[in-house]
């Protein structure tokens, strides 16, 4: 455990490179927001609504009934089997985003309740490489779905991710389909699976496990797709029609089930997992 | 169009073709002559082949003339009747698809369709599919879980369509279907990656019990031209990406992402199309037997066990 130990420093004694921003600038309305401000609403912005990207641990407290949270993740360490190197090794990349975020790599999460339905809860975290699937996020996926199987709890899934880790390679592409096939131990078991799909959710993970829910959630503005919009760009030599692959331009092209404001995710949430496995609620008081 | 370092081995080419025309004409013996290029030729096709590069392999991989899943149909397979559309919306040409005989059985066949002209390349959008394609693919593994037979999938592709109209018809969506569908039939799948295996464009169809890839082909997360322009900001370093991404069949072999290395005679599959074809069909023959002992429950956890243990991780 001398890594956790390590990780657990590291995120105490706090970056000293730089002071905390006191003001944001919202990039939708221009407005000044006092950070606190943001922070205490959900870091979305008071005066238009803009969803900023929310911490890994932010959104578990967000979600997770109040003191059910036990995390599971944090075991499963990075390696480097491609000994990839492009303009920096990748072993110092990922030591670079380990010290940043405290964690091994980009994702976070345990078991919980939600709306007292027993849950195992994981999200994705755009600060470590991008949200990038490597064999780690893909090995606690799968591990995730099959511990949500064995104990019948429900998979809530918050991805935010550019998709598969390139130097990773094949072996991340891999994790496509490991993911994915690893959700039909939660079909054999009729227990449900929700997708909150967040801003940027794109490439080989839209194309896996973030897809395959039973019902998929939106915050309201996400940019989510297959390709980024860089790439359509460069091979439609056009621009892109106002609004293409936000959340709400595929609610309308009939992708998603629901787009919900932050403000309402939690109740949501609990409100989907009750009606798809009322048997798994614990009863009032619990 | 012949690649770079082809152009030594098809000088010598033609120059032993000349000799000979000119023995011909003149009516002199150059037999010995003859034999020395040719001994030289055999030499430097098999010098230059043992040491290609991973980036030459990737040329190799995209050279005109290799065999596409139409022409592998049409010769190793008997019978292949083409069946179209998704049932939906469109019938794809970038993704072909029916059913055929194999050596004595009924099968399902679905590939990547590139053309071989600028213009059939045009209609078949460069092997590159739209939702639509995926959508005819799980049709085709319907009908290959209904009747019983083993499905086969030939993959070649620089990858899934990216643009406007694929994305708003789910592009990354049906991907994700076609992996689950193909990752639950309950009969054999074999996947050959016959060219460029372009990301999960290539790997919605490459679910199989086994993954089988030609010696030249290619198969990653990205191609190293696209790796290259976000890593590098470079697209020119491809080189560079293809080396770091260990993109190569061997290299595949090693990784364990893919089961069985189909090698193709000297020169390239583009060369010799007919014996590639030979040789995969082998292959295939013998995954196909193989497989064909297990009963559907094995097969479904045979492949969740060939996917599961993918990637590279320690436990704390």
């Amino acid at each position: 455990m001398a890594l956790d130990r390590l990780f657990r420093r590291r995120r105490t004694r706090g970056g000293g490179r730089d002071v905390p921003e006191l003001w944001l600038k919202c990039p939708a309305c221009e407005a000044q927001i006092y950070k606190k401000d943001l922070e205490a609403n959900l870091m979305v912005c008071p005066e238009c609504g803009y969803h900023f990207r929310m911490g890994v641990e932010e959104r578990v407290r967000l979600l997770a009934d109040e003191g059910s949270f036990e995390p599971t993740t944090g075991h499963v360490l990075p390696e480097d089997p491609l000994r990839f190197r492009d303009t920096e090794p990748y072993a110092e990349r990922l030591a670079r985003y380990q010290e940043k975020t405290g964690r091994p790599d980009a994702i976070y999460g345990g078991t919980c309740t939600v709306g007292r339905v027993p849950t195992m809860l994981l999200a994705m975290d755009y600060a470590f490489a991008g949200g990038s699937m490597g064999s780690v996020v893909g090995e606690e996926i799968a591990r995730g779905a099959e511990r949500a199987a064995a104990e019948g709890r429900a998979l809530v899934i918050v991805a935010a991710s550019g998709g598969a880790r390139m130097q990773e390679a094949a072996l991340s592409l891999m994790q496509m389909a490991k993911t994915t096939m690893a959700l039909d131990r939660l079909w054999e078991r009729r227990l449900p699976y929700v997708s909150i799909l967040t801003d940027p959710t794109t490439g080989g993970v839209t194309a896996s496990f973030a897809t395959l829910a039973d019902v998929i959630l939106a915050e309201p503005g996400a940019l989510i797709g297959f390709a980024g919009p860089r790439v359509i760009k460069q091979t439609i030599r056009q621009d892109l029609p106002e609004g293409f692959q936000r959340s709400e331009f595929l609610l309308q092209h009939g992708l998603l089930d629901r787009v919900v404001p932050r403000s309402e995710l939690k109740a949501t949430l609990a409100r989907i997992l009750r009606l798809l496995h009322p048997e798994g609620a614990q009863a009032d008081g619990a | 169009m012949a690649l770079e370092f082809e152009q030594p081995i098809l000088e010598l080419e033609s120059r032993i073709r000349e000799l000979r025309e000119y023995a011909q004409e003149k009516g002199v013996d150059l037999s010995d002559e003859i034999a020395l290029l040719e001994h030289k030729l055999e030499r430097l096709q098999k010098e230059t082949f043992a040491n290609l590069s991973r980036w030459q392999r990737v040329q190799l991989a995209r050279a005109p003339g290799r065999p596409t899943t139409l022409d592998i149909v049409q010769h190793v397979f008997e019978d292949f009747i083409e069946l179209h559309g998704d049932r939906a919306f469109a019938d794809d040409p970038a993704i072909v698809g029916g059913l055929a005989r194999f050596r004595g059985r009924s099968v399902v066949v679905v590939g990547h369709q590139k053309g071989k002209t600028t213009k059939e390349n045009i209609h078949r959008n460069f092997g590159m599919p739209h939702p639509e394609g995926y959508r005819k693919a799980m049709r085709m593994m319907d009908l290959a879980d209904r009747f019983g037979f083993p499905f086969v999938s030939l993959v070649d592709t620089p990858g899934a369509y990216p643009g406007v109209s694929a994305e708003e018809r789910g592009q990354a969506w049906v991907i994700a279907q076609s992996i689950q569908r193909m990752g639950r039939l309950r009969v054999p799948a074999v996947a050959v990656i016959l060219g460029e295996g372009g990301s999960g464009g290539a790997l919605a169809i490459a679910v199989g019990n086994r993954v089988l890839i030609m010696e030249n082909a290619w198969y990653s997360v990205i191609s190293p031209e696209s790796c290259a322009a976000i890593l590098w900001r470079d697209a020119a370093q491809a080189e560079q990406a293809a080396d770091a991404l260990k993109l190569t069949a061997h290299d595949l072999r090693e990784l364990g992402v893919v089961d069985r290395v189909i090698p193709e005679p000297g020169g390239g599959a583009h060369r010799h199309p007919e014996r590639a074809m030979q040789a995969l069909a082998e292959a295939l023959a013998e995954e196909l037997a193989e497989l064909e002992r297990l009963t559907p429950e094995e097969l479904l956890e045979d492949r969740y066990r060939r996917f599961r243990q993918m990637g590279a991780v320690r436990e704390a």
